[in-house]
């Protein structure tokens, strides 16, 4: 039993690794959810993405590729979330659950000629002698490429919300639909190109799994990932930083416990297992009854639908 | 271009069309993926659509487990309904459906081997308690706290789910089972056994509960005062405040109540058909269960039918399976579409569909 | 009770056509039924059942037809649909996990006439409930010989699944060779409580490696801790079924689960008559275990002494749990040259003396 034996570098090191599909998938549902629409179906998303990242990285031999292909089968994959709830009116709750009923259905029907095949590697970025460097060395520039993109995204989500244009529009549209469309905002519109990129990023964090993190594509394979990016926005209050701290803690959670095992800590592993998600609740009641801090809580339009009167 | 125009009240007519047509479109869409998998498209749909009905060789078997597999979806979706009406979202009812089961399981692992004729309304009494306190705590942060409920009961899922892991391989673990996972087997302990109530009909307990609960929720909805409040708060939360109705009473409840429900829908699966606590026990009926609520149009009746069907296709896909080798996934996707298309062809209901040029307006509906 | 009639009416639309399409099925064929608990596709435990289902349809050509149900979950589905099968004229069932034995049993009473082979199971309710598993522990004591021999770290990394006696015993095994070797071997075991989470096991392989293991043992079903392992420069074991391809460098060999023999085995007994419900428990003697072909890196002296174990264990004149032996809590389990019986192997639920940690519950 020795705590010792656990490197704490490593350690972030690898929950960064471990975090960086649920990030993704939750900075896209993020944008999503700011837009005032809840996607219940990032699960479905998530594993079309990985078996289309797969298929055309093992197609075309390169993992980059691959990770366009996700990319790109994400957002049409929500597409057809986006057709039912904006233009058909449907139920979100109901359309996202169908959506990853039909998503894990149809990933693994087109799964099946690819299984035991050996995708391409996707290679750790290298950066010369930084990479060499004690601490941040093995934290910050030993990555591959997909984790430097997540990192970058949570960036550039936060900055794109709080000082463009656009995200201010599409902050007032989850806030309140009806005023942002008597402001002349298009609410429609908006939702559904935020609904797109959120599949486009839940579909880069199944490629992730299926590319680099395993990699090799099975069914199901991305085992509930999906959730945990929806509880993830939550936990994070919907904000892009929070995301990240919390995607580390999820991911962390899971990291520690296992490091933890291997030192030979007896640790009660099912019940750690379910403190991330006490932890949200908790977090959720907390930021729910600070009523004068409207910012913390959820997007006033948050699941329902908008129809424009007239 | 087309244009939606919100009916002044919703189309009856469609109501009752759109699950039809969705039906039709998703075995034309269907058979044409089968046929692309390479199986007779006629075989398959009839495999899952006719066969489990009236082929010679099943349908005597697989009529009753339509009920069986439909009565836990029915039971689970009739408490949602009741609550989507009011705009109260109960996405957990799979954590109450666990946890309800848990209960049960406890109070007749607790009296095993007494014998007693008082064990099995216990352990109802037990499951329905359980999946209540489950689904109490977003009411109650609900209430107090204005926490979503849709987050909050969708968290304790996860969490119901561990608790399950840790019951099945650690605190409810039978001791004669050679160390491996799972309670004892619950319907073999005569007291607390769900049996069917005539041999091969499929009609256990649970069915039976599920009809009781039909007609009260049809009750509770058409005539009672509770279900005019839920109507009203549905469609207009302002109108429904000054109606009366308390909003932190309504949502007590609608939760308390697909709580309930969806607790004893789990006591009724784990003394009956499931046999016992195992790791997997949840098979994903409290989502399912939202799926047969919208199918159904929130109405009790409607959800009957809905959760037949969904048992058909979930029974005929099975026998897809093995009689003509079909995937599992194609089965799921059948599902999955027609899901999308009835879906989209509910805003037929609420929507008429107008044709708009540039200056006049040419209906179409 | 109007959709029904629709449905009724047009589903006749469709079985009026498709009753020219039935399959006619050979009058001679036995049909056997097969219910996954995964997909084929999992490259793992379900892959080698199929694998070994094919190899029997394809030794038996036409006189026997058999079929499968993937991702079947334990508990009524798995009733039902074994029951189906029972009903359309499948003769023989093999039911392919552990937690389908209350189900099979109730299938079984229902069809005394049918034969129905439960893996990994131990309840026999039915005269025609017949049981099989794999000795895989002889496995565990091979690969550990090897992983003895091959770690310099002297740490072995373990990803055990859940705290049952087959996982267990597969560690108990795998350690008492390694330490028979190597006295200086620590295990490490870590629990994922999942036989198949690709992220989880890839998880624990970078931990356990961190932590100085240079050789990770799986009972999980993903290639994701030999991936980890290769590209750490650690070596690894595949798990079920050959693994090489995923990482060729690391992967020093895999314990490979061959159903084969037994499933010919059983329907050829179906189909001369001679079929007895039994409880079958085979291993390297009977070809149930086998291997992947060793890697290179494993020098030629190691490759010799795992093929002589192998041999020994063949032969029968050597048990992987032959005393002295002790528990972990320093009791006596075996005397010297004692063997394990197999009931002790079958339920065990402790750790031999030397292994640290302990087993949870």
């Amino acid at each position: 039993m020795d705590l010792t034996a656990i490197n704490p570098v490593v350690l972030i090191a690898t929950l960064m690794v471990a975090a960086t599909p649920i990030l993704l998938a939750a900075l896209g549902e993020l944008v999503v959810e700011k837009s005032g629409v809840l996607n219940l179906g990032v699960e479905g998303m998530m594993i079309v993405g990985a078996v289309s990242g797969f298929a055309a990285a093992a197609t075309t031999g390169s993992p980059y590729l691959g990770m366009v292909a996700a990319i790109v089968a994400g957002a049409l994959v929500a597409l057809i979330f986006a057709v039912l709830t904006q233009i058909l009116m449907a139920n979100q709750v109901a359309t996202g659950l169908a959506l990853t009923m039909f998503g894990l259905g149809f990933s693994a029907l087109l799964g099946q000629a690819y299984v035991g095949i050996v995708p391409p590697r996707t290679p750790k970025l290298s950066f010369g002698f930084l990479s060499d460097l004690p601490v941040v060395g093995r934290i910050l520039f030993s990555h591959d490429i997909l984790v430097y993109i997540s990192l970058a995204l949570v960036v550039a989500t936060w900055y794109w919300l709080n000082n463009s244009r656009g995200g201010r529009v599409l902050r007032a549209v989850g806030e309140n639909h009806d005023s942002a469309h008597a402001l002349g905002y298009k609410v429609k519109r908006v939702r559904i190109l935020a609904i797109m990129f959120g599949g486009a990023c839940a579909g880069l964090g199944g490629a992730y799994l299926s590319l680099v993190r395993v990699p090799q594509w099975t069914e199901g394979m991305t085992a509930g990932a999906g959730w945990i990016a929806l509880a993830l926005v939550v936990f994070a209050s919907w904000r892009p930083w929070r995301v990240l701290a919390g995607a580390y803690l999820f991911g962390g959670i899971m990291v520690l416990q296992l490091n933890l095992q291997a030192a030979g800590f007896r640790i009660p592993v099912e019940y750690l297992s379910m403190s991330p998600y006490l932890i949200t609740i908790l977090v959720l009641v907390i930021m729910s009854s600070n009523r004068g801090r409207t910012s913390l809580s959820a997007p006033g339009s948050l699941g329902r639908s908008f129809h424009a009167a007239g | 271009m087309l244009r939606l125009e919100k009916r002044p009240s919703p189309s009856q007519a469609w109501n009752y069309a759109t699950p039809l047509v969705a039906v039709l479109l998703t075995m034309i869409v269907g058979g044409i993926l089968f046929w692309i998998l390479g199986k007779n498209p006629f075989e398959a749909i009839k495999l899952i659509f006719w066969d489990p009905l009236f082929s010679e060789q099943f349908a005597a078997y697989s009529r009753p487990q339509l009920l069986v597999k439909a009565a836990p979806l029915i039971l689970i979706a009739l408490g949602l309904a009741v609550g989507f009406r009011a705009g109260i979202w109960n996405i957990g009812a799979e954590g109450q459906y666990i946890i309800g089961a848990l209960c049960a399981a406890a109070v007749a692992l607790a009296f095993y081997p007494a014998e007693g004729w008082y064990i099995f309304p216990l352990m109802i009494i037990a499951g329905a308690l359980g999946g209540w306190v489950w689904a109490m705590i977003p009411a109650i942060l609900k209430t107090r706290f204005n926490t979503n409920e849709i987050l909050v009961s969708l968290l304790l899922v996860y969490v119901a789910e561990k608790l399950l892991a840790a019951a099945a391989t650690g605190f409810m673990r039978n001791p004669d089972g050679a160390g491996f996972p799972g309670s004892r087997n619950i319907n073999s302990y005569g007291p607390a056994s769900n049996q069917e109530l005539i041999a091969n009909s499929g009609m256990h307990w649970g069915v039976v509960a599920a009809m009781i609960a039909v007609l009260f929720t049809y009750i509770l909805l058409q005539r009672h005062i509770l279900g005019f409040h839920v109507q009203l708060a549905g469609q207009s939360p302002r109108a429904a405040k000054f109606a009366g109705v308390a909003p932190s009473r309504l949502v007590l409840m609608c939760l308390g109540l697909s709580g309930i429900l969806a607790g004893l829908a789990g006591m009724f699966e784990v003394s009956g058909p499931a046999r016992l606590i195992t790791i997997d026990f949840n098979a994903g009926y409290g989502f399912t269960a939202i799926i047969v609520a919208f199918l159904g149009r929130l109405h009790p009746v409607g959800i009957v039918l809905a959760g037949l069907l969904l048992a058909l296709t979930y029974i005929g896909g099975e026998l897809a399976q093995f009689m003509l080798n079909l995937p599992a996934s194609a089965i799921q996707v059948f599902q999955g579409m027609l899901l999308f298309f009835l879906l989209a062809l509910d805003v037929l209901s609420n929507y008429r569909v107008r044709l708009a040029f540039a200056g006049t307006t040419k209906e179409a509906s | 009770m109007k959709r029904r009639t629709l449905l009724a009416s047009s589903a006749l639309a469709f079985g009026l056509a498709a009753t020219m399409g039935t399959s006619a099925l050979a009058q001679e064929a036995l049909k056997v039924g097969y219910i996954y608990i995964g997909p084929p596709g999992d490259f793992g435990w379900t892959y080698a059942h199929d694998q070994a289902r094919l190899a029997a349809q394809e030794q038996f050509g036409d006189t026997v037809e058999t079929s499968f149900v993937e991702n079947v979950p334990e508990g009524p589905d798995a009733e039902r649909i074994m029951t189906q099968m029972a009903l359309s004229g499948t003769d023989m069932i093999f039911a392919t996990s552990f937690g389908y034995g209350p189900s099979i049993n109730a299938v079984a009473q229902r069809f005394p006439n049918l034969a129905f082979e439960h893996a990994t199971g131990y309840l026999q309710e039915a005269p025609n409930v017949s049981l099989y598993n794999a000795r895989f522990y002889e496995g565990r004591a091979v690969i550990g010989t090897i992983a003895g021999r091959m770690t310099e770290s002297n740490v072995v990394g373990y990803i055990a699944s859940f705290p049952i006696p087959e996982v267990i015993r597969g560690i108990n095994s795998a350690y008492i060779h390694a330490r028979r070797v190597n006295p200086d071997v620590d295990f490490r075991v870590v629990w994922v409580y999942s036989w198949f989470d690709p992220a989880q096991e890839a998880a624990a392989a970078e931990a356990l490696i961190e932590q100085g293991a240079d050789i990770i043992m799986q009972h999980t079903d993903s290639t994701a801790p030999l991936t980890v392992a290769q590209q750490a420069g650690a070596m690894a074991f595949g798990q079920a079924s050959d693994m090489g391809q995923f990482a060729p460098e690391a992967h020093l060999t895999a314990i490979i689960d061959n159903w084969a023999p037994y499933y010919i085995d059983r329907i050829q007994a179906r189909l001369d008559g001679t079929w007895e419900a039994g409880n079958s428990w085979n291993g390297i003697a009977q070809d149930e275990v086998t291997f992947a072909p060793f890697n290179d890196a494993i020098p030629a002296e190691v490759q010799a002494e795992a093929t002589a174990l192998i041999e020994s264990i063949r032969t029968g004149e050597y048990h992987p749990f032959t005393g002295p032996l002790n528990r972990q809590d320093g009791s006596v389990w075996l005397a010297d040259g004692e063997v394990a019986s197999d009931g002790d192997i079958g339920g065990m639920n402790f750790y031999v003396e030397g292994l640290a940690g302990e087993i949870p519950n």
